[in-house]
C-alpha cells in the first residue's frame, strides 16, 4: 500500500515545521479562548521585540478536571491557567510541579480573580441586592448542581460564608440559610453555561448566580433582554491560579519562557485587559481604573473561612456531608 | 450515529396503480413524514439558519478562522488516512472469513463487530490508559520521545478503532453469499491468487466496497466522543471538526459553532448523496 506511505509523509509535514520557531502550550479552562486570544498576541509581540523570535502561543481549553487529568497523561502543557486550585494541586501531587506552586507568582499565583455574583432581570423587579434576598421565599435563584459544577460549588460555598458572617459563626444557622436558598431553585442544571440557558432562553427563574466575570459576558449576548448585573456586599474568592508544569517545561526547554508569560499576566498591559473583561485583577493602578465598573466588594477565601480545600472536600462535598444535608430539592 | 443511517429506505411513495390507500395508511405516511420533518429535516435545515444568521460575511469570516480552517484540515487528514486503511482491513478480514475455513472463524467475526457495540469514549479511555503518560506503553514512548496521545497518532488509532468494523460489515454478507465458485473457476483456469482477487473478487464486492468506505469517512468525520478523550483540544494542532463545534458552542460563539456545524453537514449530506448512488447500482 502506498497510501499510508503517503500519511506518514503528510504527519511528518504536520508536525515538521514546529521546531522552527519558540512555541508554548498554554492548557487552560474552559471558557477562556476569547482572553487568551486577545492576551496572547499581545505577549507574542512583546516577546518578538524583546528577543527577535517568533513565537506561537497554543492553547487547550475544557473543563480543568478534564485537562488536569490529560496533563497527567501526558499533555504535553508547558503551563497551566486554570480556574480550580484543585486541580494544579493534581498535577502537584504527581510530581509534574512542586507543591509550593503557589508561591511562585504573586497573590498565590492567582494574576486575576473572581467571584460568585449576580445577574438579575430587567429592572430588578425582585429587588435583589444580597445573599439574603436569594433566601427569600419570592425568590427563585438559578445555578448548577454543585455536585458537578465547580462554579456552584463557589456559590455554594459563598452563600454559606455570607450566612456564617451574618451569624457569628453559627454552623446551624448557615446551614439552614443555605437551605432555603437551594430550596428555591427551580432547575439545578449540570454546567454553568446550561444554567445560563435555563436563565436566559428559558426565562426560568429571577436571578443567575455566577462568577462576575461572565455575568457581564451573559448580559452583552442577551442585549435585548436587558440583564442587570448585581454585587452581593461580600463574596467568595474564586482564584484562577496559574503554574509551570515544571517537568514538561523542562523537557521542552521553555521554562524561562512559561516563567516569563505567566509574569506579564501581572503587568499592567494584561491586567487592563483582563479587568476589561469583568476579572479583578491585582494592579492597584488598573484596578483603581476599573472601580466604577467592578463595585467593591468584601471578599473572604476559603482558607480563611473553610480551612483550605481538603477541608471543604471533607466536611462539605463528601458523600453525606454538608452539602448532602442542606442540598434538598433536587 | 452517521447521518446516512438514519434515512429511512423506501420512503418516498410507490403506490402509482395499487389500489387506493386505506385512512390508516395515510395516517401512517403522514406520521412518518412528520417525524421526519420534525427530527431529520427541521434541525438540519436550522444548522444553516442559525449559521447564516448574522450573514454571509461573519459566516465566512469563521470558516476562515486558522483554528477552523485546521480543524477542517485534520479532520480530513484523518479521514485520508483512517478510510485506505480501513478498506484494507475490511477487504482482508472479509477475505479470510468468507473464503477460507479456520479455528476461531467466529471469533474474528465478532472481534470485528466489537467497536460497533462499544462506546466510542471507552475505546479513547482504553487507549489513554495503553499509550497515556501514566499507561502501560507510557514510559517507554516518553523515553523514545514519541507523542502518541494528544497528537494525530493517538486521534488517528482511536478513529480507526471506531470505523474499523464499517468495510468489513459491508463487504462480508455479500463474498459469503457469492461463494468460492467462481475464484475456484478463476484458479482452474490458472488464474495467479492477485488475478483471481482483481479480476474476478474485487469486481464482484466493488459497490459494497465503496458503499463500506463511504459510511467509514462520514463516521470518521464525525466522530467524537473517543477523540476528545486523545485529542488534547489543542487548537490549531489537535482540534478535530467535531470537538471545535463543541468549543465554539461552549465559547458562546454561536454562529461559529453553527458554521463549523454545517460544514460537518455539508460533508454528511456528501456522503448520503453518494451511499444513495451507491445503493441504486448495487441493488
Amino acid at each position: 500500500m502506498k497510501l499510508p506511505v503517503l500519511a506518514t509523509a503528510l504527519a511528518l509535514i504536520l508536525t515538521g515545521p514546529a521546531h522552527a520557531q519558540d512555541r508554548l502550550l498554554n492548557v487552560s479552562y474552559d471558557i477562556a479562548r476569547e482572553l487568551f486570544e486577545a492576551l496572547n498576541p499581545a505577549f507574542a509581540a512583546q516577546y518578538e521585540a524583546d528577543t527577535g523570535r517568533s513565537l506561537t502561543i497554543d492553547m487547550s481549553h475544557g473543563g480543568s478536571s478534564r485537562q488536569a487529568r490529560a496533563i497527567l497523561e501526558g499533555l504535553p502543557a508547558d503551563l497551566v491557567t486554570f480556574n480550580q486550585e484543585t486541580d494544579i494541586d493534581v498535577l502537584a501531587e504527581s510530581g509534574l510541579l512542586p507543591e509550593d506552586w503557589r508561591d511562585a507568582f504573586p497573590n498565590g499565583a492567582s494574576p486575576y480573580y473572581s467571584l460568585p455574583a449576580f445577574l438579575v432581570r430587567e429592572g430588578n423587579p425582585k429587588g435583589i441586592e444580597d445573599w439574603d434576598d436569594l433566601a427569600r421565599e419570592d425568590v427563585a435563584p438559578v445555578f448548577p448542581n454543585p455536585k458537578t459544577s465547580g462554579n456552584a460549588r463557589y456559590t455554594y460555598l459563598a452563600a454559606y460564608a455570607y450566612a456564617l458572617a451574618q451569624n457569628d459563626g453559627d454552623e446551624a444557622a448557615a446551614q439552614e440559610f443555605v437551605r432555603s436558598i437551594f430550596a428555591g431553585v427551580p432547575v439545578f442544571d449540570t454546567g454553568g453555561r446550561a444554567s445560563t440557558q435555563t436563565f436566559a432562553e428559558r426565562g426560568i427563574g429571577d436571578v443567575l448566580v455566577t462568577f462576575e466575570a461572565e455575568t457581564g459576558q451573559i448580559a452583552a449576548q442577551y442585549e435585548a433582554e436587558g440583564f442587570e448585573r448585581v454585587t452581593p456586599s461580600m463574596s467568595l474568592f474564586a482564584a484562577f491560579p496559574v503554574a509551570v508544569v515544571a517537568e514538561n517545561a523542562e523537557d521542552n526547554g521553555t521554562t524561562d519562557l512559561a516563567t516569563a508569560y505567566l509574569d506579564w499576566l501581572y503587568t499592567p498591559e494584561a491586567q487592563r485587559m483582563l479587568a476589561e473583561r469583568d476579572y479583578r485583577v491585582t494592579d492597584e493602578t488598573v484596578a483603581a481604573e476599573f472601580a466604577d465598573a467592578q463595585a467593591p466588594v468584601e471578599l473572604v477565601t476559603v482558607d480563611e473561612v473553610f480551612g483550605g480545600w481538603d477541608a471543604v472536600a471533607e466536611e462539605h462535598l463528601a458523600s453525606g456531608g454538608i452539602l448532602d444535608q442542606v442540598f434538598v430539592n433536587r | 450515529m452517521s447521518a446516512p443511517d438514519m434515512i429511512a429506505p423506501g420512503s418516498a411513495a410507490t403506490g402509482h396503480g395499487r389500489p387506493a390507500r386505506t385512512m390508516g395508511a395515510r395516517a401512517l405516511i403522514g406520521l412518518a413524514v412528520i417525524l421526519t420533518l420534525l427530527i431529520v429535516v427541521a434541525p438540519l435545515v436550522y444548522i444553516f439558519a442559525r449559521a447564516f444568521s448574522e450573514g454571509w460575511q461573519v459566516y465566512a469570516s469563521n470558516i476562515l478562522d486558522p483554528a477552523m480552517l485546521h480543524a477542517i484540515w485534520l479532520t480530513s487528514l484523518v479521514a485520508v488516512i483512517v478510510v485506505p486503511l480501513n478498506i484494507a482491513f475490511g477487504i482482508a478480514a472479509a477475505w479470510a472469513v468468507a473464503k477460507h475455513r479456520f479455528p476461531g472463524r467466529g471469533v474474528l467475526v465478532t472481534m470485528i463487530e466489537i467497536p460497533f457495540s462499544i462506546s466510542p469514549i471507552i475505546a479513547g479511555i482504553c487507549y489513554l490508559l495503553l499509550y497515556g503518560r501514566q499507561g502501560l506503553l507510557g514510559p517507554w514512548l516518553g523515553e523514545v520521545d514519541l507523542q502518541v496521545m494528544f497528537a494525530l497518532p493517538g486521534i488517528v488509532l482511536v478513529t480507526m478503532f471506531v470505523t474499523a468494523p464499517f468495510v468489513a460489515r459491508e463487504v462480508l454478507p455479500l463474498m459469503q453469499a457469492q461463494g468460492t465458485a467462481q475464484e475456484e473457476a478463476a484458479v482452474t483456469l490458472g488464474a495467479s491468487g492477485w488475478q483471481v482477487f482483481r479480476r474476478v473478487t474485487l469486481p464482484n464486492i466493488r459497490f459494497a466496497l465503496l458503499y463500506g468506505a463511504v459510511l467509514c469517512t462520514a463516521r470518521a468525520v464525525g466522530e467524537f466522543g473517543g477523540v476528545s478523550v486523545v485529542s488534547g483540544n489543542i487548537r490549531g494542532q489537535t482540534n478535530t471538526l467535531p470537538l471545535h463545534v463543541e468549543l465554539l458552542f461552549n465559547d458562546l460563539n454561536a454562529v461559529g459553532a453553527f458554521a463549523a456545524a454545517s460544514t460537518l453537514t455539508v460533508i454528511a449530506l456528501v456522503a448520503l448523496i453518494l451511499k444513495a448512488v451507491l445503493e441504486g447500482r448495487r441493488g
